[in-house]
C-alpha cells in the first residue's frame, strides 16, 4: 500500500483532491435539466398501451374510442410501423426485438401500441380508451422447462431457431477440469440463484424526439448512457427511411441514475422517434415507475451450479460452474460481441486456481427481455457471488476459518501480472493486505469470540467475508466491441487563449461526477485549475465518439484519453515555451503548470502563457491553437479488488436480518477524487444490500409480475441501510496512464456475497450451507422453524 | 371534468390558476408553472422525489391535487435559496457530497429543511426516520445524513 502524495495545490485541484463537485450548484437549486424537464414548442405527448398477458395473440386493436377524445391525434401500432419496416429492431447483443407487435405479444407489459396526444393526461386517457382483444396463450415462464428437450419453440420469428437457446458460451478446459474435480480430496457443491432484479434508478426512462422536416434533422433528448452508440444504431435501423447519421443528434441531458438500465434502446424511444417523423412535431415519452420496473431490461437471473474442489488442507484445486440464464423474450443485454455472458469467466476470483471451467446456457422465456449489466461489468456480480459463496461453503466443510482459507488461496503479490486459467491477465493486485485491513478495522478476532459466546446463549450472529476481484474498463479493441463498434473511448481538450479549457468526452455521467473528476485529470496533467476546465458530455453533435458510461469504464477509457490528450497539449506547450524563452525544448523542465529553464528556474512560462502564445505569438511554421483529441484503446482491462466484512444479527422470532456493521476495503488503484470514490462505494454497497436482503422480481406461473411497483419492489430506505465504513489500499494499474482502475461497481459486486455469507455463518451450526438471495425474513424464519431454532 | 380556481402562494409569490380536478400538484408545478426542480420518481408515493413543503409540512406532491392547495403556502426547491444565499441544507449537501445524480435531491432538501424547522438538532436516528420516505439510489444515505448534520450545526 502506498500513500498518495498530492502533486497539485488546492487551487489547481488535480489528482487526489476531494474537490467539491462542479455539478452540484445546479442540482441543489433544482436547476438540473433531466429529460422530462425538456419542453419544446408544439410538443406532443406519447403514452403506451401494454399487454396484460405474458403470451397472447392480438386479435384486434380498436382505436375508435381513443381517437374520439379531443386532443388524441394518432395511435401508432405494429402495422403502422411495418409500413416503414420499423416494427423490429436489433438489440445491442445482436438479437432481435419487436418495437411493436403485429399479432403476438411475448411478455407482460410489452408495448402494444402508442397514443399521441396534445397533453400528457390526454395521452393517458387515450391509452385507457384503446381496446385490444387478445387470445391468451400458454406462456413459458420456467427457464428449466424452456431449456428441456422438446420444449415448444418461443422465437418462431427466427428462422433457424430450433430450440429456446439464445446462446451457449463456455470458457476453460472441460475435460481437464472434470479430471481435476475427480482428483479433488474434497468437493463442495451448491446451487446458487441470483434473482432477477431491476436497476430502479430514481429517474425512469424517456425521451423527447424532435424531427425537423425542413432540415431533415432528428434531435432526440433521451436517457441514454451511450449516446453515440444510440446514434449509430438509429442510423443503421432507420437509414432506409432517410435518417442518416450526420442528421441525427442524440442529447443525453442530466440523467437521474443509469446503472446499466439506460444502455439499451427501448421500444418507447423508437416509437417516439417514428411518431415525430410521421407527425412532424416533437414527441415526449416518459415512462412511469410501473412501466419502468415491468418492461425495462432486468438484470441477473442466473441459476448456477457451483462446484469447488480442494485438498484437505484447503488448497483450492478446481472450479466448475454450470449456469442457466433466463433472458426473457430476447437477449437484450448490451454485452461485448465476443462475450455473450460478459466477464463471467472472472469466476475464479482472487484465488490461484489451476483448473476451471464455466458454461452458460441462455434461454428465452415469456418474460421481459434483458440481462443488462446492472452496476456490474457484464455478469461479474454473478461470478463473484458464485466463487465467494462456494469459498465459504468449502471453509464450512473443512471447518476452517473463511479468512484463513482465503489467505491461503489468494493469488500472491509476486504473481502479478497474473494469467488466470480462464484467460484473463490480471494487471495488478495485492489481496492479503486488503483482507488484513478489513479484519483489523472491524475487529475480526473479537467478533469471532463474541459470536461463540452468543451462540452458547442461542443468539444468532454471523460474520461474512467477501474478497472479490473485479474486471472493468472494456476494453481493448482486439477483443471488445458492441455491434462491431470497438470499445475505445475519447477525450477532446481545447485550451483557450486565456488559459481556460473545454474538455469533451465520449462517455456520459449519470451521477458519477465526471464534470469534476475529468477536470481534475486535466488539472493534474496541465496545471490548469480544475475550476477552469469546463467538462461536457452527452451531445453527439459536439462530443467526440465514444461508447458511453457503464461497466466502470469511464476512468479506464475516457479518463485515460483525457490524460493522453492533455499530454499532447503539453508537448505543444513545450514548443511554445521554448519559443517564448528562446531556448531549446530539451532545456525545459516541466513542473505542474509551468516550464522553466534548467538551471535558471526564474526563467519560466506558465501553461496559460503558452496558451496565449498559441493564438497570439506562435512560431512561424507552427499550427495555431492548443487543442488535442485522443481515442484511447486500453491495452488491458483493469482489475480492482477489495475485501468486505459484514456482521449481521438475526432475530430468532421473526427471521429478520440486521446488518450491524459493514467494512469495505477497496483498491481501485490511484484515486482521482477520494470523496467521490467514497460516495460511489457507499451507493454501490446499498445496491448490494438491496438484492442481498430485499429486492427481487418474480412471476406467477401465468407470467404476471409480482413486484412491479415500489409497493412491492423493496428499494432500501435510510432505515435499512447501515452506516457503511470504508477504507482503502492502493495498488496502481501498471498500464493505465495514471494508474487508476474503475470503482463504481466493486461494491455492488462485493456486498451481496459478504451479506449472504454472514447470514449463512450465523446459521451454520444448524447445518445451513447456503441461502439464495434475497434473504428475506420469511426464508430465515422457515429455516429456523425447520431446524427447531425459532425463539 | 370540473375546473377549480385556486390561489396559492409558492415561494412567496401568489399564483392564481384554473385547474382540472384531477391535476396533481406535481404536474401543476412542473407543467403549468414550469418549475421543474420538483421531480417525479414513482407513482405510488414511495420515492419522495416530488416532496414540497406545504404549510410547513413536507408532502409528496404526486399525492396532492392542485385543487387541494387553494389558499396554501408552498415552498419548493426553487424557493430554498434566499437573496442569493443558499439554505444550510443546500450547502450541507454540497459540502458533504450528499448527492450524485441529483434526482432525489430536491425532495431530500425539502424533507430535511422541514425537519430542521421542527428539530434543530436531530440525532442520526431522527434524520434516518425523517428521510425514510425519500429514496436515494446513489448515495447509500451516509453522506445525506452528514449533510443534514452539517446544516444543523450551521443553523445553530
Amino acid at each position: 500500500m502506498t500513500t498518495p502524495t498530492l502533486k497539485t495545490s488546492a487551487k489547481v485541484c488535480g489528482m487526489g483532491h476531494s474537490m467539491k463537485r462542479k455539478e452540484d450548484p445546479r442540482f441543489i437549486r433544482g436547476q438540473g435539466r433531466y429529460v422530462d424537464d425538456v419542453t419544446l414548442p408544439g410538443m406532443l405527448y406519447m403514452d403506451i398501451v401494454r399487454s396484460p398477458y405474458a403470451h397472447a395473440k392480438i386479435k384486434k386493436i380498436d382505436t375508435a374510442k381513443a381517437l374520439k377524445i379531443p386532443g388524441v391525434l394518432a395511435v401508432i401500432d405494429g402495422p403502422t410501423l411495418a409500413k416503414y419496416n420499423l416494427h423490429w429492431m436489433p438489440t445491442l447483443s445482436s438479437d432481435t426485438q419487436m418495437v411493436l407487435p403485429i399479432d403476438e405479444v411475448m411478455y407482460q407489459a410489452q408495448e402494444v401500441c402508442a397514443v399521441i396526444a396534445t397533453e400528457r393526461y390526454i395521452a393517458a386517457d387515450g391509452a385507457d380508451a384503446v381496446e385490444v382483444e387478445y387470445e391468451p396463450l400458454t406462456p413459458m415462464i420456467d427457464p428449466f422447462q424452456s431449456f428441456a428437450p422438446g420444449a415448444e419453440v418461443l422465437r418462431k420469428d427466427k428462422k433457424d431457431q430450433k430450440d429456446n437457446l439464445a446462446f451457449h458460451w463456455e470458457a476453460g478446459d472441460r475435460a481437464d477440469t472434470d479430471q481435476a474435480m475427480k482428483n479433488a480430496e474434497v468437493v463442495v457443491t451448491e446451487n446458487v440463484y441470483l434473482p432477477r432484479i431491476h436497476v430502479a434508478s430514481m429517474e425512469t426512462c424517456g425521451c423527447v424526439a424532435d424531427f425537423d422536416a425542413a432540415q431533415g434533422k432528428l434531435t432526440v433528448y433521451m436517457t441514454t448512457q451511450a449516446p453515440h452508440a444510440v446514434r449509430t444504431v438509429f442510423a443503421l435501423v432507420a437509414g432506409h427511411v432517410g435518417l442518416s447519421e450526420e442528421r441525427i443528434r442524440i442529447i443525453s441531458p442530466d440523467i437521474g441514475g443509469g446503472f446499466g438500465g439506460k444502455v439499451p434502446v427501448y421500444p418507447g424511444y423508437v416509437i417516439a422517434v417514428a411518431a415525430s417523423v410521421v407527425i412532424g412535431k416533437p414527441v415526449k415519452w416518459i415512462e412511469d415507475r410501473m412501466e419502468n420496473l415491468q418492461a425495462d431490461s432486468f438484470a441477473r437471473d442466473y441459476h448456477m451450479k457451483v462446484e469447488l474442489g480442494a485438498k484437505k488442507d484447503g488448497t483450492m484445486t478446481a472450479l466448475r460452474i454450470k449456469t442457466l440464464a433466463d433472458h426473457g423474450y430476447t437477449n437484450a443485454s448490451a454485452n461485448p460481441s465476443k462475450f455473450p455472458a460478459g466477464m463471467f469467466s472472472i469466476c475464479t476470483g482472487s484465488y490461484d486456481l489451476k483448473h476451471a471451467f464455466c458454461e452458460v446456457d441462455a434461454v428465452y422465456t415469456h418474460k421481459p427481455p434483458g440481462g443488462v449489466a446492472y452496476r456490474c461489468s457484464f455478469r461479474v456480480t454473478e461470478a463473484a457471488h458464485a466463487i465467494e459463496r462456494i469459498t465459504d461453503a468449502l471453509a464450512q466443510k473443512l471447518n476452517m476459518d473463511p479468512a484463513e482459507l482465503r489467505m491461503k488461496n489468494f493469488i500472491k503479490r509476486e504473481q502479478f501480472p497474473y494469467k488466470s486459467v480462464l484467460g484473463w491477465e490480471y494487471d495488478s493486485g495485492d489481496y492479503a493486505p486488503a483482507l488484513k485491513l478489513a479484519m483489523d478495522t472491524i475487529g475480526y478476532d473479537a467478533l469471532r469470540k463474541e459470536q461463540a459466546e452468543k451462540r452458547k446463549k442461542g443468539e444468532l450472529m454471523g460474520i461474512g467475508i467477501c474478497s472479490f476481484t473485479e474486471i472493468v474498463g472494456a476494453g481493448p479493441s482486439k477483443d471488445f466491441d458492441i455491434l462491431g463498434i470497438k470499445m475505445f473511448d475519447s477525450a477532446e481538450i481545447r485550451v483557450h487563449p486565456t488559459g481556460k479549457a473545454l474538455a469533451r468526452f465520449g462517455t456520459k455521467s449519470q451521477g458519477q461526477g465526471h464534470e469534476t473528476t475529468y477536470a481534475q485529470i486535466v488539472a493534474e496533467e496541465l496545471g490548469i485549475p480544475a475550476s477552469d476546465v469546463q467538462v461536457e458530455e452527452g451531445d453527439t453533435d459536439t462530443a467526440p465518439y465514444g461508447l458511453g458510461t457503464y461497466a466502470s469504464r469511464s476512468t479506464p477509457t475516457s479518463g485515460a484519453a483525457a490524460a493522453m490528450a492533455a499530454r499532447k497539449i503539453r508537448d505543444k506547450a513545450r514548443k511554445l515555451a521554448a519559443h517564448l524563452l528562446e531556448v531549446k525544448e530539451e532545456d525545459l523542465v516541466w513542473e505542474v503548470g509551468k516550464f522553466s529553464v534548467k538551471g535558471a528556474p526564474q526563467k519560466s512560462k506558465t501553461i496559460q502563457e503558452c496558451a496565449f502564445a498559441a493564438y497570439t505569438n506562435h512560431p512561424q511554421g507552427m499550427e495555431a491553437g492548443l487543442e488535442a483529441t485522443h481515442y484511447y484503446d486500453p491495452p488491458n482491462l483493469t482489475f480492482p479488488f477489495g475485501s468486505y466484512i459484514c456482521v449481521v444479527d438475526i432475530d430468532r422470532g421473526t427471521g429478520d436480518v440486521k446488518v450491524r456493521r459493514f467494512v469495505a476495503i477497496d483498491d481501485c488503484g490511484n484515486i482521482i477524487n477520494p470523496m467521490i470514490v467514497d460516495g460511489q462505494i457507499h451507493g454501490g454497497l446499498n445496491q448490494g444490500l438491496a438484492p442481498a436482503l430485499y429486492e427481487q422480481i418474480t412471476y406467477d406461473p401465468d407470467g404476471n409480475i409480482t413486484g412491479g411497483s415500489f409497493v412491492d419492489y423493496y428499494v432500501p430506505t435510510s432505515l435499512e441501510s447501515p452506516n457503511w465504513e470504508t477504507g482503502k489500499t492502493i495498488t496502481p494499474s501498471p498500464h493505465h496512464p495514471f494508474g487508476a482502475k474503475g470503482v463504481g461497481e466493486s461494491p455492488t459486486v462485493g456486498a451481496p456475497p459478504a451479506i449472504a455469507n454472514a447470514v449463512v455463518d450465523a446459521l451454520r451450526h444448524l447445518g445451513v450451507t447456503h441461502i439464495d438471495i434475497p434473504i428475506t425474513p420469511e426464508k430465515v424464519w422457515t429455516i429456523l422453524k425447520e431446524k427447531g431454532a425459532l425463539a | 371534468m370540473s375546473q377549480h380556481k385556486i390561489s396559492v402562494t409558492i415561494n412567496g409569490a401568489v399564483r392564481e390558476a384554473e385547474v382540472e380536478s384531477r391535476l396533481l400538484l406535481v404536474h401543476f408545478l412542473r407543467e403549468n408553472l414550469r418549475m421543474t426542480g420538483t421531480h417525479i420518481g414513482c407513482d405510488t408515493s414511495h420515492c419522495g422525489a416530488c416532496t414540497v413543503v406545504l404549510d410547513g409540512n413536507p408532502v409528496k406532491s404526486c399525492t396532492v391535487l392542485a385543487a387541494q392547495v387553494d389558499g396554501a403556502k408552498i415552498t419548493t426547491v426553487e424557493g430554498l435559496e434566499q437573496g442569493g444565499k443558499l439554505h444550510a441544507v443546500q450547502e450541507g449537501f454540497h459540502e458533504k457530497h450528499g448527492l450524485q445524480c441529483g434526482y432525489c435531491t430536491p425532495g431530500m432538501l425539502m424533507t430535511t429543511s422541514a425537519l430542521l424547522e421542527r428539530n434543530k438538532n436531530p440525532s442520526e436516528q431522527e434524520i434516518r426516520e425523517a428521510i425514510a420516505g425519500n429514496l436515494c439510489r446513489c448515495t447509500g444515505y451516509v453522506n445525506i445524513i452528514k449533510a443534514v448534520q452539517f446544516a444543523a450545526a450551521k443553523m445553530a
